[in-house]
């Protein structure tokens, strides 16, 4: 289980996060929403120690991310997959190279590295790219490619920074099946930041919506849906004030 | 701008985590010989263009200086010592300072406003083993080996330059590149050579890894990254000559 403890953070004077708590359950996709610069990429760059909270604390299975050493956070990172809402894929590496890079970490043998980097790119429907640069493929190639290469660490955990963000209709509801099947094929637990509301619904189990650096509301789908908050349901209906 | 004192602590800051990371040999040693070609092997032509028409321009001023009662020979002293100890290390540092300085910053700053170093670090690598220390042992290496070559080249050009538009014979410019050479002219300028590029590769990886900003920031810190290495190369050779002559 990830859990977010009081978090505070703020780069200079702007206050990005404030008091922010919430637990992510094992096995469930839960949804984080807000509006753009409301601090959710912030939030999830804490899990992997990228970020360091001001105050509070941010823990993964017990283990306070702050407080890790270098040892351990490499050990934490390697059971936590990070999809990049740009896919940050290494520009001077081929695809296959990208996605070989992070199993090189985990001291497998060459054969288990070639059987994930083929069986990663097939889950996303990418198996033809092998040797191809990034620079060469779409966005949202780009950004499958990307899933593929958190997907190959077999992680516990996926997080996802705006999966569908800048996707055409059809390539983004391709993301959330490949959302829903790393939860029901491979159980992994996921944390989305999106502001995509039907993508959201889709693939959510849970949905919190942060606002001014704190969870503002939490529940199931159909109870974020049926939220009395006015500020909720402008947001999730995308009514302007 | 960050100030002089804050430019000082953030790169000791970076030198001490490149040092840590010096132990992650299995992340920087098979990305060293890719770094060497890279900013090494092609860099030579550079250095060897500029050395061509250093050694020219010193044959040319050497016989303009020595005239009258001084030797002609000396021109062959001068071309050999100007090049061996100064002008090789330092003005291929300078060259240098430009291509693989501005390549590291440039290609380290990308990766760091495309978030490719966040994606490095949520991979479980260290971005000083992966990113800093390959390309620091690189330079620290190769630009000695590429001062090597444009001293070759320089005095050669030099001494091309004194016999057939001077009217100096082999033996003169032979005579005076020996009579005083010592050993230590050579491992100077490539003593030197080797701080350059440890100094240029280590301020580029730097600024790199500083970059804010998308483009514009990438820009700037890139064109930073090249004004640091040559003045970090003219501060080293001053230090040099007064530690070591």
């Amino acid at each position: 289980m990830i859990r977010f403890l009081d978090v505070h953070k703020q780069f200079g004077e702007r206050v990005v996060l404030n008091g922010f708590s919430l637990d992510v359950p094992d096995g469930k996709t839960t949804v984080l929403i807000g509006a753009s610069g409301s601090g959710k990429s912030v939030t999830l760059k804490h899990v992997v120690g990228l970020l360091r909270p001001d105050s509070g604390s941010v823990e993964v299975d017990g283990r306070a991310v702050e407080t890790l050493d270098t040892d351990a956070l490499a050990a934490l990172r390697r059971e936590i997959g990070f999809v990049f809402q740009s896919a940050a894929l290494f520009d001077s590496l081929t695809i296959e190279e990208n996605i070989r890079l992070g199993l090189l970490r985990q001291q497998l043998d060459p054969d288990e590295i070639n059987a994930r980097v083929t069986r990663s790119l097939g889950i996303v429907g990418l198996a033809d790219v092998l040797d191809r640069h990034p620079a060469e493929l779409s966005g949202g190639m780009r950004k499958r490619v990307g899933i593929a290469r958190a997907i190959a660490l077999q992680p516990r955990y996926i997080l996802w920074d705006e999966p569908t963000t800048g996707l055409d209709p059809v390539t983004s509801a391709t993301m959330d099946l490949l959302m829903r099947r790393t939860r029901d094929e491979l159980g992994v637990t996921s944390l989305i930041v999106t502001h995509d509301m039907r993508s959201a619904f889709t693939v959510g189990d849970r949905i919190a919506m942060l606002h001014e650096g704190r969870v503002r509301a939490q529940g199931s789908v159909a109870e974020i849906q049926a939220s009395p908050d006015q500020l909720v349901q402008q947001f999730i209906n995308g009514r302007p004030e | 701008m960050p100030t002089l004192n804050h430019l000082v602590s953030s790169v000791g800051i970076v030198t001490r985590r490149a040092a840590r990371a010096v132990r992650d040999t299995a992340t920087w040693r098979p990305l060293l010989l890719g770094q060497m070609q890279r900013l090494g092997v092609e860099s030579v032509p550079i250095g060897l263009f500029i050395a061509v028409f250093t050694g020219i321009v010193l044959a040319l001023l050497a016989s303009y200086i020595f005239t009258g009662s001084v030797p002609r020979y000396f021109v062959g002293a001068l071309v050999g010592k100007t090049i061996m100890m100064e002008l090789g290390p330092v003005l291929t540092g300078m060259a240098l300072a430009g291509r693989v300085g501005a390549n590291i910053a440039a290609e380290i700053g990308t990766m760091k406003v495309t978030e490719q170093v966040d994606a490095l670090e949520t991979l479980a690598y260290n971005p000083d083993s992966y990113l800093v220390v390959p390309r620091v042992f690189a330079a620290t290496v190769m630009f000695p080996v590429v001062t090597a070559f444009a001293v070759i080249v320089g005095v050669g050009a030099g001494w091309i330059t004194a016999t057939a538009l001077l009217d100096l014979s082999n033996f003169e410019f032979a005579k005076g590149l020996k009579f005083f050479y010592h050993f230590k002219d050579l491992w100077f300028g490539l003593l030197k050579s080797a701080s350059f590029g440890f100094a240029v590769a280590l301020l580029g990886a730097h600024r790199g890894l500083s970059t804010t900003g998308g483009a514009e920031g990438v820009g700037r810190e890139t064109t930073r990254a090249v004004v640091l290495g040559c003045e970090a190369i003219l501060v080293l050779d001053a230090f040099w000559a007064l530690v070591l002559l």
